[in-house]
């Protein structure tokens, strides 16, 4: 009858069938993501930046010229390089005809180009660190927070609820000017604000991934899994997270893009990422007097930020639908 | 009649939808004519077309669909494929209203029912607010809602599922429309609430000469309500008959596949296996050339697959498409079309024979607490609490069958999840094998986890979408049963052929597969552990008749093969009659009935029984019989009534007893055990009715006897 006109199960060796299956997984999510045209491009340009961050000391090994001897602040470690002397004849926004400077310099003679490589650095660390950080705390306590329900779920809410109606600008130049001061090494002043931002940047994606989890808690995966004594932290991994994925990347991919402009408008009050350590985001704001002489000035840093957030974008797409196995099979 | 007189006539219509920036037709060279006072069935699986239609011939598709040129849609004299939106728009509502699935979510939960429906009067016939008022209580009352003036103040969600149905029935009359389309107005409904509206459909559509159209996936309820049939397959019409021609002399295979795929209640695994269609339906970007069917066609031929046929006319008003009906119609292809008689059965064994005793659920209750309010909170009030298991005993014996039957609302769920420990129970003890197995699913050993598992009601969400087939059927393996990854996964490509799927399916993800597929999967995966008890919550009820049957035949194999118990749980009464060995009855939380599921169709029943089997709807046109209706008004488990909790609906009340005083159980010499005032050999008297000939029963069997 039908039934066995279906029962043909093909001679399919299990061992090899099996043993492929964890090389196989990430080819097709590769393969998939790959696909993702814009994403492509927006990998590309993500990996260009996050290059030029590495290797701002390689690319830039030059200290700004100025008034005097500064020296190189842009890089997380200090430039091993000296001064190069044939920017030292160089005025406020002259341009070399040695070609040297590509873009120009600023207001107080500074390579532009050399300061937005070693801006990438500060931005990019600042605003993938912060974001990671805060989506990371973000998704755990929201999905905990949502799957246990309950009086667990109304405290943690409480608290989310308190942290998002604090003002947070006025506390973030309290914290950074209270205790920046005490730290002297710019990298440790840099992972200071990153920390400030995670503290103040985890609750939009908690409250994202505990909606989308008391929705995936009554699902009868979720129950199937329960009854076969499945432990809560391998549920809220294995079944939760995954399933709020696309939610979390769309959420980190928007989050970057808000960092970096939160770091430069830190910046700017005088609390952030200090000049002369060139972070895209002081760049920008630094600039205000000079936009109308030199707008260039303001264009360069404010392309790297919308390219990165937009490039980020992009990947964050793909990554989405290349992860996500129900677009699988288009 | 003439044509002149249809309220619809559809000619050549051709719908496409865009997706991913491609045009795909999705409904090819569609023909239906209306006529005043008729209901047109159209029935299809899903994915077969018959929603798009339907909304298609009301000229009321989404943005991204469109009627192709070359339709035809004469509603009425007027060209409906050249009548604009804002044009359509003085018509929708007014002469053409559609009663949508979920009636729910068709109603708005913020206004008042008398607003919202007055708004369709004011909208349409310029009524004053108050005569609109009045209209509205008028059309509520026809639709026999209780109370038609109070209910014009309440909200939506305070009327019961039953009751919003009704409501969106009289909202759909009330402007007297020449066309009703109706789109699985009952799927969502109790067997029970179901019946009552499909009586009421029925009489109002035929009272008021309107035309209507409507859609189900179901058989039983088409044969119920339907004076002509359309099968849809694929987006082609595949047959379209009289109800009773169609179902008698069906000539299309897919209409005689899907007829020897629904369950008569009355057949057992005992008798014979169910038929089934095998493959799946053909997705719409990607059809076979030739016969969309003919790939899970029985009887196609090389022709099938290259030439397309044509809608034919074999008789006037009988149309069909298929290359060989002209043999099907002569009976020559009988033997390859309808199972054979001698089909073996899938159960040898005879239920007498003792088994020991595998669960046993003693007293059990399960009672949700409702949330306080401030005021109760304050003043310390307790609130009353929902009494979704109310004392329970049952015995589940070795490798047998218990289906669990009820409307929702009837506690059978809570009942399930309570002995798998999903849900704690709060009283009571359940002991598997002569060991108590404690409450929280935390405290139970690896070993009786493995001993109970569950297989779910809806196959899309019972599987985690981002984990493979391999993950999913591995875990169980390695966890509970201890083996290692190389062992699981030989294992799991066991467990797939087991469940007649091939072992590659292991690395599929779920949605790379069909319904009936992920619920083959689930079926593996709730095997894996080598359970001795398998629950099964509706885990049939979402999957189409063709696929339904196989995995109903699969069951009844994998318990022949495993001697595994099942708890089975369906709304479905033919369903579960036909699976299970033995049946209890549930009701608010306690049981009613418990008895053979043979027994099921047979006096004496109990009369919410009764009144539940003689709810089916069954697949035969001509079966007339005075069914025994109940309200639709469960009583809420949070306020049970005293007595006899049923007394409120019982078509059988007998007095002030049944309100008074619980009954007692009354027991024959076999087992089969009754909760009523009313004496067993007095109830054999007054259902009676179900041994007529022309009975659910009795037609059942006929109708299988028929296929000898």
């Amino acid at each position: 009858m039908a039934v066995q006109q279906q029962v043909q199960p093909q001679a399919l060796d299990a061992e090899t069938l099996l043993t492929t299956e964890e090389l196989s997984q990430f080819q097709i999510v590769w393969r998939r993501f790959r696909k993702h045209r814009l994403a492509l491009i927006g990998g590309v340009i993500v990996i260009f930046f996050v290059s030029v961050a590495l290797l701002a000391d390689v690319l830039a090994p030059t200290v700004p010229p100025g008034y005097g001897a500064i020296r190189l602040e842009g890089a997380l470690l200090p430039s091993p390089r000296a001064v190069n002397p044939a920017f030292q004849h160089l005025g406020p926004f002259e341009r070399s005809d040695q070609a040297m400077h590509i873009l120009g310099t600023d207001e107080v003679g500074r390579d532009i180009l050399a300061r937005l490589i070693h801006g990438a650095r500060v931005s990019l660390y600042v605003g993938i660190a912060a974001m990671l950080g805060g989506e990371i705390i973000g998704s755990l306590l929201g999905a905990a927070s949502g799957y246990y329900g309950g009086r667990v779920d109304a405290l943690m809410m409480r608290v989310t609820d308190f942290m998002l109606t604090l003002p947070q600008l006025p506390i973030l130049l309290v914290l950074s000017a209270a205790l920046s001061g005490r730290i002297s090494s710019e990298f440790w002043r840099i992972n200071f604000l990153i920390l400030i931002l995670v503290i103040f940047g985890w609750m939009g994606s908690a409250r994202l991934v505990r909606s989308v989890v008391l929705s995936l808690r009554e699902q009868e995966f979720t129950e199937a899994s329960k009854s076969l004594g499945a432990s809560d932290l391998r549920i809220i991994l294995r079944h939760m997270l995954p399933n709020a994925m696309s939610i979390i990347i769309v959420n980190a991919t928007l989050a970057v893009a808000g960092l970096i402009i939160v770091e430069s408008a830190l910046s700017f009050l005088g609390f952030g990422v200090q000049p002369p350590t060139p972070s895209w985001g002081n760049m920008l704001t630094r600039v205000q007097d000079y936009m109308f002489q030199n707008p260039t000035l303001a264009i360069w840093p404010g392309l790297c930020i919308f390219l990165t957030v937009l490039s980020i974008n992009f990947v964050g797409d793909g990554l989405r639908d290349a992860l996500d196995p129900r677009l699988r099979n288009e | 009649m003439t044509q002149q007189d249809a309220v619809l006539m559809v000619r050549d219509l051709g719908i496409s939808y865009k997706v991913n920036n491609k045009w795909i037709n999705t409904i090819r060279d569609f023909h239906v004519t209306v006529q005043p006072g008729q209901i047109v069935g159209l029935v299809g699986e899903s994915g077969s077309g018959k929603s798009t239609v339907a909304r298609g011939v009301i000229n009321y598709l989404p943005v991204n669909g469109r009627i192709e040129t070359g339709s035809y849609i004469n509603f009425m004299g007027q060209e409906l494929t050249e009548t604009n939106r804002s044009q359509m728009a003085a018509i929708w509502g007014s002469r053409l209203t559609l009663v949508p699935q979920n009636p729910g979510a068709a109603l708005n939960p913020s206004l008042r029912i008398g607003r919202q429906l007055a708004e369709v009067l004011l909208r349409h016939r310029n009524m004053e607010r108050s005569e609109a008022l009045s209209q509205v209580e008028e059309g509520l009352r026809r639709v026999n809602l209780p109370d038609p003036k109070g209910l014009l103040q309440r909200f939506p969600h305070e009327l019961s599922g039953g009751q919003q149905q009704r409501v969106v029935v009289a909202l759909a009359m009330l402007t007297s429309p020449e066309l009703i389309v109706l789109d699985e107005p009952t799927t969502a409904l109790d067997v029970t609430t179901e019946a009552v509206i499909l009586d009421l459909i029925n009489n109002l559509i035929h009272q008021e000469q309107a035309g209507a159209i409507y859609v189900s996936h179901n058989l039983g309820v088409i044969a119920q309500v339907a004076d002509a049939v359309t099968v849809l397959y694929g987006g082609e019409i595949m047959e379209s008959a009289p109800t009773p021609t169609l179902f008698a002399k069906p000539l299309h295979p897919y209409t005689i596949g899907l007829l020897n795929s629904v369950v008569t209640p009355g057949q057992t695994k005992r008798d014979s296996r169910l038929a089934s269609i095998a493959g799946r339906p053909p997705s719409p970007g990607d059809l076979p050339r030739g016969c969309v069917y003919a790939p899970r066609c029985p009887i196609a031929l090389d022709r099938c697959f290259t030439e397309h046929p044509e809608l034919d006319e074999p008789a006037a008003g009988h149309r069909v498409r298929c290359h060989r009906w002209p043999e099907i119609a002569a009976g020559e292809l009988d033997d390859d079309l309808y199972p054979a008689s001698a089909d073996e059965a899938l159960v040898e064994e005879n239920l007498q024979q003792a088994r020991s005793s595998l669960l046993r659920i003693n007293n059990l209750t399960k009672h949700f607490p409702l949330n306080r309010n401030l005021q109760e909170l304050l003043s310390g009030k307790e609130r009353p609490r929902v009494r979704a298991v109310d004392g329970i005993n049952l015995s589940v014996v070795r490798g047998r069958t218990y289906g669990l039957v009820g409307e929702s609302g009837s506690g059978k769920s809570s009942l399930s999840r309570v002995v798998i420990g999903l849900n704690e129970r709060d009283s009571g003890s359940v002991e598997l094998m002569g060991v108590e197995v404690s409450a929280s699913l935390a405290d139970r050993s690896k070993e009786q986890l493995a001993q109970i598992q569950m297989i779910f009601q809806n196959p899309q969400n019972s599987l985690n979408p981002y984990l493979t087939v391999g993950q999913a059927i591995r875990r169980p393996l390695m966890k509970l049963a201890g083996l290692n990854r190389g062992q699981a996964d030989q294992e799991v490509a066991r467990l797939l052929k087991a469940v007649r799927l091939q072992p590659a399916y292991a690395r599929r993800y779920p949605d790379e597969l069909s319904g009936g597929e992920k619920q083959r999967v689930a079926i593996a995966r709730a095997f894996a552990s080598n359970p001795e008890l398998i629950i099964a919550d509706e885990a049939v009820s979402a999957l189409d008749v063709s696929v339904q049957a196989v995995v109903l035949n699969l069951l009844a194999e994998l318990q022949e093969e495993n001697d595994t118990a099942y708890i089975f749980i369906s709304h479905d009464l033919a369903v579960v009659a036909y699976l299970a060995d033995y049946i209890a009855v549930m009701y608010l939380g306690q049981l009613f009935e418990v008895g053979y599921a043979q027994d099921l169709f047979k006096p004496p029943l109990h009369p919410y029984t009764e009144a539940l089997v003689s709810s089916i709807p069954v697949a035969d046109p001509t079966r007339q019989t005075e069914r025994i209706r109940i309200s639709d008004n469960i009583p809420s488990a949070r306020n049970l009534p005293t007595g006899c909790r049923f007394h409120t609906r019982c078509p059988h009340k007998i007095g002030a007893i049944c309100e008074d005083e619980i009954p007692p159980w009354r027991e024959d010499d076999e087992g089969h055990a009754i909760r009523c005032h009313i004496p067993l050999d007095e109830l054999v008297e007054i259902q009676d009715w179900m041994l007529a000939s022309d009975t659910i029963v009795n037609t059942a069997r006929n109708g299988l006897e028929g296929t000898d």
